[in-house]
């Protein structure tokens, strides 16, 4: 049996375990699944006023939607940042938070880290949807795109679960990556168009200069720029920018599981 | 199912010896390098076969990678080299209810850690009753773990893993849990398990389970595997490595004592007074030691103690209690100690030895563990295990 069989015939405890993470991170709480939206909400609101209102940071208008409005486009980058950040941070701890079972019971341990991105991946789904019934309220017609948001966001979980896996084994060798993981994200976040348009760092950069190319080949900028092409200004992102993501995508995913693959033979004696 | 569900060809398991504890990355950069670590072999080039249906044990010392290897046969630990093969549905009780979350109900957690032993949904729910009621925890199943007392938990994670209807089950030592009454059920499950032909692996100290309940064993010894056969012949040759060990360390300190008195060697006599090592329970058996006294000592105290291999003392009576005036001994000369009826049931026991001034604080010498005798089964007959009979009479009737 090979390995893909194997994890394929897990569904169950795959599904399980997404639930124990789902329920575990919100049982105990008195407002419960509210926490979820509390959080991106409050977010929000603090971007909002700070870049939005004392910055007076211009969101794009969309085109050709004809929308401006700071907060949806400041949460069309921001949703799947925090899905970002989350699946990596919770990703990164999976293993270590598990150490018990990884050290007394057998499974293929990728499904641990899979079923806490898939428990981020739903907080998302849940996010997007309220993000869309907003955008819906103030006349955005974003019904016809959402299947190309649907694999927009397939894309990013190949993305994020690439990255986790490595991530997560790392972590079990590495102990202190977490701190390093804080600052990255930090900087990561600042480094994408997600609180300010795009336009603000082309304008600075000449076009054929290497900060920009750097700058574009952010897997996070791309992201971004994508949803926000479907979902604020209701056009295709340009062909080549969609190609670069499902590369890119496919790529994480396949490093990342090289990499896991490469560390988790030790990986219940290291715990 | 092939005749033999586990197969282990030439395993060998590294563990990495790390100089500091915790690996960073900030450390690493410092050093300049990978962590620098010694390397230790747990398990060292180790074949055997596992019989469908047979019970097999896992003994040797602590250190000696009977754990490791259960670990290697659950797939929690990889080898480094050679293969295990395991067939059918496999199920490891190495810690109980190990996956439970705490905030989680218990029923949640059935399912939960049910799943990660291969359970279907389905299947759990056919056997979720049952498993509760084995666990004993009706009134509790909704109630959120962390709310268990640890008797309760391991109740539950026992239940489960044994209801998950392993072919292959592996067990170690964690069965010594729980109330009295839990650990009988516990047995039980097992011995069905056994009688239904399931294939179990046995990870223990305990010769007593070896002799009783194991068809093979395999004995291994700082990772090299010193036999594999016959669980009793096997229990016997890692007894007797234990035994030259603890004489080995015997002579290492030469004998304590004032030296007055010195024995000569210890012996099992049966009632005819041969000397036998091996006797049966109800036998009139006598314990005897030979000493010489080299200066006359006066009303010296003899004792005899009976070990088992394990060290339990089971029992150890001499002169002074019993009321015995010894008197003057000079020259040499043989104690006994006759036991009309030998109550001692099925094991290995070890006899040992002492001579001491009347107040019983000095030691003129001792013999200890000295010598090994066995005891196999005979009247009463008893084979539920313990170490020895009460010789009870039954009488079954209606009350008054």
């Amino acid at each position: 049996m090979t390995k893909l069989q194997e994890i394929a015939s897990r569904h169950e405890l795959f599904v399980n375990l997404t639930l124990r993470e789902l329920r575990g991170k919100y049982k105990r709480s008195f407002l419960g699944w509210a926490w979820s939206l509390l959080n991106p909400l409050t977010t929000m609101l603090l971007y909002s006023f700070v870049f939005g209102f004392i910055l007076e940071i211009e969101p794009e208008t969309g085109d050709p939607s004809g929308l401006k409005n700071f907060p949806l486009y400041l949460l069309c980058g921001l949703l799947p940042f925090n899905f970002l950040a989350m699946s990596l941070n919770g990703g990164m701890g999976s293993l270590i938070g598990n150490s018990n079972l990884i050290k007394k019971t057998y499974f293929p341990r990728e499904i641990m880290v899979g079923a806490n991105t898939a428990s981020w991946l739903v907080s998302f789904l849940i996010e997007m949807t309220l993000l869309v019934v907003a955008l819906l309220i103030v006349g955005n017609g974003v019904l016809v795109w959402l299947p190309a948001v649907l694999v927009l966001m397939a894309l990013q979980t190949m993305f994020v679960l690439g990255l986790a896996l490595a991530l997560s084994a790392a972590a079990v060798y590495f102990r202190d990556l977490e701190h390093l993981l804080g600052l990255v994200l930090q900087a990561w976040f600042y480094s994408a168009p997600i609180v300010y348009p795009m336009t603000l760092v082309t304008e600075q950069l000449s076009e054929d200069s290497v900060l920009l190319t750097i700058y574009n080949l952010n897997p996070l900028t791309r992201f971004v720029t994508a949803y926000r092409d479907f979902l604020y200004s209701l056009r295709w992102p340009p062909v080549d920018e969609l190609l670069y993501l499902v590369g890119v995508s496919v790529g994480a995913l396949l490093i990342g599981y090289a990499i896991f693959g490469r560390l988790e033979g030790r990986l219940a004696e290291e715990l | 199912m092939s005749e033999h569900p586990i197969e282990v060809r030439d395993v060998s398991k590294r563990f990495r010896l790390y100089h500091e504890r915790n690996q960073s990355v900030k450390a690493a950069i410092m050093r300049g390098g990978r962590a620098r670590y010694e390397e230790f072999w747990a398990l060292d080039d180790v074949s055997f076969d596992v019989k469908e249906g047979s019970t097999f044990a896992l003994v040797g010392e602590n250190g000696s990678g009977k754990s490791t290897m259960l670990k290697c046969l659950a797939k929690i630990l990889r080898p480094d080299k050679g293969t295990i093969s395991v067939e059918g549905k496999l199920s490891a009780l190495l810690e109980l209810g190990a996956g439970f979350h705490p905030e989680l109900s218990g029923r949640e957690n059935v399912f939960l850690n049910g799943s990660i032993l291969g359970l279907s949904k389905r299947e759990l729910e056919r056997r979720f009753d049952e498993i509760v009621e084995f666990a004993g925890l009706h009134r509790f199943i909704d109630m959120p773990v962390k709310n268990y007392s640890s008797g309760m938990y391991v109740r539950l994670g026992f239940s489960v893993a044994i209801n998950v209807d392993p072919d292959v089950l592996l067990i170690d030592e964690v069965l010594a849990v729980g109330d009295e009454e839990f650990q009988r059920k516990c047995l039980e499950r097992v011995a069905e398990l056994r009688a239904a032909g399931k294939t179990i692996v046995v990870v223990t100290h305990s010769l007593m389970t070896v002799r009783s309940l194991c068809d093979e064993a395999v004995w291994l010894e700082r990772g090299r595997m010193r036999e594999w056969g016959k669980a009793d012949q096997v229990a016997d040759a890692y007894l007797g490595q234990v035994h030259v060990d603890l004489q080995a360390q015997e002579s290492a300190h030469p004998r304590p004592g004032m030296g007055k008195v010195r024995f000569v060697r210890l012996e099992l006599l049966d009632a005819s007074g041969r000397p036998v090592d091996q006797v049966c329970t109800g036998d009139s058996v006598t314990f005897r030691a030979h000493y010489e006294a080299t200066e006359p000592v006066e009303d010296p105290v003899f004792s005899f103690s009976v070990h088992t291999p394990d060290g339990v003392l089971v029992s150890g009576p001499n002169t002074k209690e019993a009321e015995i005036s010894v008197g003057k001994v000079d020259g040499s000369g043989v104690v006994d100690l006759t036991v009309p009826r030998l109550l001692l049931l099925l094991g290995n026991y070890d006899l040992s030895t002492e001579c001491t001034d009347n107040t019983v604080t000095h030691s003129y010498d001792r013999l200890q563990r000295a010598f090994r005798f066995d005891v196999k089964p005979g009247t009463p007959h008893e084979t539920y295990g313990g170490l020895t009979s009460l010789d009870g009479r039954w009488s079954v009737g209606a009350e008054g």
